[in-house]
């Protein structure tokens, strides 16, 4: 996994709280900047693509590692 | 005007269960980037209070799900039992919080932090004489005039 400059562990949060956390993340960071989020939640996986989608942040990477779920999003 | 996406909802049930959805749905849109409405209505009140206290009712809801088969030992006559209510309610908050779900405080404070605005039917409130001096700071009161204003600009209009 590329290099990230802040990491969210949402593991055992369900939804909308892996998004919510991860908006309020990206909030305090500067544009450019790579978020690592981990999650458990299965969801998550189509909820950041569309996260991304709507909001300009790019989602790098996404991938499942060992049962959770793990991205990488760049603050647009 | 903004050229931000908008979201109005209606939310007008009283209920532990239902309260979610519209908590839900605006946090969520704000994150979006959604400049996010919620007009509250008849019960749909409740969920304004500073202190929630909202419960689940299994009474005419045969789409909730049971555990341990109880819908087998307590047909419907048995769920009108006294304290089933409060029972289902209590294993409906420890169910959610087992699942990493969002409390409705949270969630709500959450709407609040993303300047999800908070209107509550006015008429409503005078209807039931609901003390206001209950409700959590940051409520807008409003008519269905004041709703339409914000709502015919909506792109996306929910009433739940």
């Amino acid at each position: 996994m590329a290099d990230f400059d802040q990491e969210l562990d949402a593991s055992g949060l369900n939804c909308p709280l892996p998004i919510l956390r991860a908006k309020k993340t990206l909030n305090g960071m500067e544009s450019g900047k790579v978020l690592h989020i981990i999650a458990t939640d299965p969801g998550s996986v189509k909820d950041f693509e569309a996260f991304s989608k709507q909001t300009g942040n790019e989602l790098m990477e996404s991938k499942e590692v060992g049962g959770k779920f793990e991205f990488l999003i760049k603050k647009g | 005007m903004s050229d931000m996406k908008k979201l109005a909802i209606i939310a007008t049930k009283g209920s532990l269960d239902w309260a979610y959805p519209p908590f839900i749905l605006a946090s969520t849109a704000s994150a979006l980037g959604y400049d996010t409405e919620i007009f509250f209505t008849f019960y749909g009140l409740q969920l304004l209070k500073k202190n929630l206290d909202l419960e689940v009712t299994p009474l005419g809801n045969p789409g909730m799900p049971m555990p341990m088969g109880m819908d087998k030992w307590f047909p419907v006559l048995g769920l009108t039992l006294p304290g089933m209510q409060g029972m289902m309610t209590s294993m409906m908050k420890k169910k959610m919080a087992s699942k990493g779900v969002a409390s409705l405080p949270e969630l709500r404070d959450l709407c609040q932090e993303a300047e999800v605005r908070l209107v509550a039917c006015q008429m409503t409130v005078d209807l039931f004489e609901m003390n206001t001096a209950e409700f959590i700071d940051g409520v807008e009161y409003a008519g269905a005039a004041a709703f339409f204003e914000f709502a015919g600009e909506s792109d996306i209009c929910l009433y739940i």
